[in-house]
């Protein structure tokens, strides 16, 4: 073994930046992925059919594609279909955003099912219009078996945004590889990115639990 | 001021509400007795929509139900078997959020009526406490205030003691007998025999969706006319 990281000392900085990057494509992506799933989610509760139908077909297609063929799709094909020339960043924040709205939609309708349909019942038996039921009874519920699974998708979300850097968006992937290839050692880049993954993966998942937590207590 | 007249609802290919032909007038209070699976707890809730039935009719002071949906359900309070009570909502939430949601009650005049509620539920201790905190008794107490507090002309109950320990049965039947007393119309689906006998004004048999006996309570626990009534009283009495 040969092991050298003081090489590496000067492009410390450069991949710790990466995480700032990362950070936001992966709260972009929720965020968008998270309205957009809440709005799927909604027409795989609903009443009209296409909707419902729409909505199932668009999460089996994304559910059941790879991500990374979805975001070379996105990054290539967008461009040469319609000659708007969007960046690495953007083309990974709109996949992940589709993406993890297909995934995300299935969690909150999931979470809406799980509420005990007794409460639909009492409030539409009370004369509540379903606005109200939905926002002020049901979600609020919901959102106890939602928020966990949503935590965990913000984990997923982190380690996969890895891909990105296959379209040079300059991610800590991205970062560790093009250290790597300027000095020719890559094992000590690529251990300094993988520890960074792991410690942010494990700052959510301590996160996630402290919410939990609170949820349960509230009980 | 309910009039129903051949009622007939189906789940997929099986039909469970068989023809259901009867009226209950205001201030009535009628008991609806019957063996499990009789379609008791369908025929109430198709009363207030929360099942839609497939053929017959259903008015409520001469209207058609579908045609006033949601005035209908200002009329009509329903208590479940279940309570039903909204888990992350205080007692006095419970059961202001209605009245405000719906009928727009500002929030003082709603918790005001609701604590008067509550009073005569007697659960005045508990307006800050959360259904968690609650007994079965308390909760099902609570749910009916809950309903009440909408105004109701007609109060529906779907077995609202069965789900309850033997000890606190009592105190939700005095609840509701104090109900009665302010004469309020009721339709009772319930196993309390001695309950329905001592309250009810009119008995409905059910039996495999069809209204088998429509009766004062008096007759009909004595002089079962129907064998399938008689059968059921043996079991039950
Ligand atoms: N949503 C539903 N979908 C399909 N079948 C149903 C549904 N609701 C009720 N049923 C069926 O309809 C029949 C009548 O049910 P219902 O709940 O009205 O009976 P019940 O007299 O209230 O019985 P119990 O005393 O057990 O409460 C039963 O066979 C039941 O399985
Ligand atoms: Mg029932």
């Amino acid at each position: 073994m040969n092991l050298d990281f003081a090489q590496l000392v000067p492009s410390i900085p450069y991949i710790l930046y990466g995480i700032w990057v990362t950070l936001q494509f992966v709260a972009v992506s929720l965020v968008l992925g998270f309205l957009w799933g809440t709005v799927l989610s909604l027409f795989k509760i609903g009443k009209v059919t296409i909707l419902r139908w729409f909505a199932d077909a668009y999460t089996s297609v994304f559910r059941g594609t790879p991500l990374i063929l979805q975001m070379l799709i996105i990054y290539y094909a967008v461009p040469q279909l319609t000659g708007m020339d969007i960046g690495a960043f953007t083309a990974g924040v709109l996949t992940f955003a589709l993406n993890s709205a297909a995934y995300i939609s299935e969690i909150i309708r999931a979470g809406i099912n799980a509420v005990d349909k007794g409460q639909k019942e009492a409030a539409i038996a009370l004369g509540v219009p379903y606005r109200s039921m939905m926002l002020k009874i049901i979600l609020p519920q919901a959102m106890k078996n939602i928020l966990p699974a949503l935590m965990n998708e913000f984990i997923t979300l982190t380690k996969e945004s890895a891909i990105v850097s296959v379209i040079g968006a300059l991610d800590i992937m991205r970062r560790a590889q093009i250290v790597g290839a300027s000095n020719y050692r890559f094992f000590e880049p690529l251990l300094l990115a993988g520890l960074i993954y792991y410690l942010l993966v494990m700052m959510l998942t301590l996160t996630g639990r402290v919410m939990e937590r609170r949820l349960a207590k509230s009980d | 001021m309910i009039d129903v007249n051949g009622l007939r609802k189906s789940f997929g290919p099986s039909e469970v509400l068989k023809g259901i032909t009867t009226k209950i007038s205001k201030g009535e209070v009628i008991a609806v007795i019957g063996p499990s699976g009789s379609g008791k707890s369908t025929f109430l809730r198709c009363l207030n929509l929360l099942e839609t039935h497939n053929a017959g009719s259903i008015k409520i002071d001469g209207k058609e139900i579908d045609q006033l949906e949601s005035n209908l359900r200002k009329k009509i309070g329903m208590v479940f078997q279940h309570f039903n009570l909204f888990p992350h909502l205080t007692v006095l939430e419970n059961i202001t959020f209605a009245p405000q949601q719906v009928l727009k009650t500002n929030k003082k005049e709603a918790e005001k009526n609701a604590l008067e509620l509550l009073q005569a539920v007697g659960l005045s201790d508990k307006a800050h406490a959360y259904p968690s905190r609650l007994s079965g008794g308390q909760k099902q107490r609570v749910a009916i205030a809950r309903a009440l507090a909408m105004n109701p002309e007609i109060m529906l109950f779907d077995e609202p003691t069965s789900a309850l320990d033997p000890e606190m049965v009592k105190e939700v039947l005095q609840v509701m007998k104090n109900l009665v007393k302010t004469g309020m119309t009721m339709v009772i689906v319930t196993h309390e025999m001695g309950f329905a006998k001592e309250v009810a004004d009119r008995v409905l048999f059910m039996d495999d969706g069809r209204l088998v006996e429509d009766e004062q309570p008096a007759i009909f626990f004595e002089n079962p006319k129907t064998e399938r009534a008689q059968v059921f009283l043996e079991k039950v009495l």
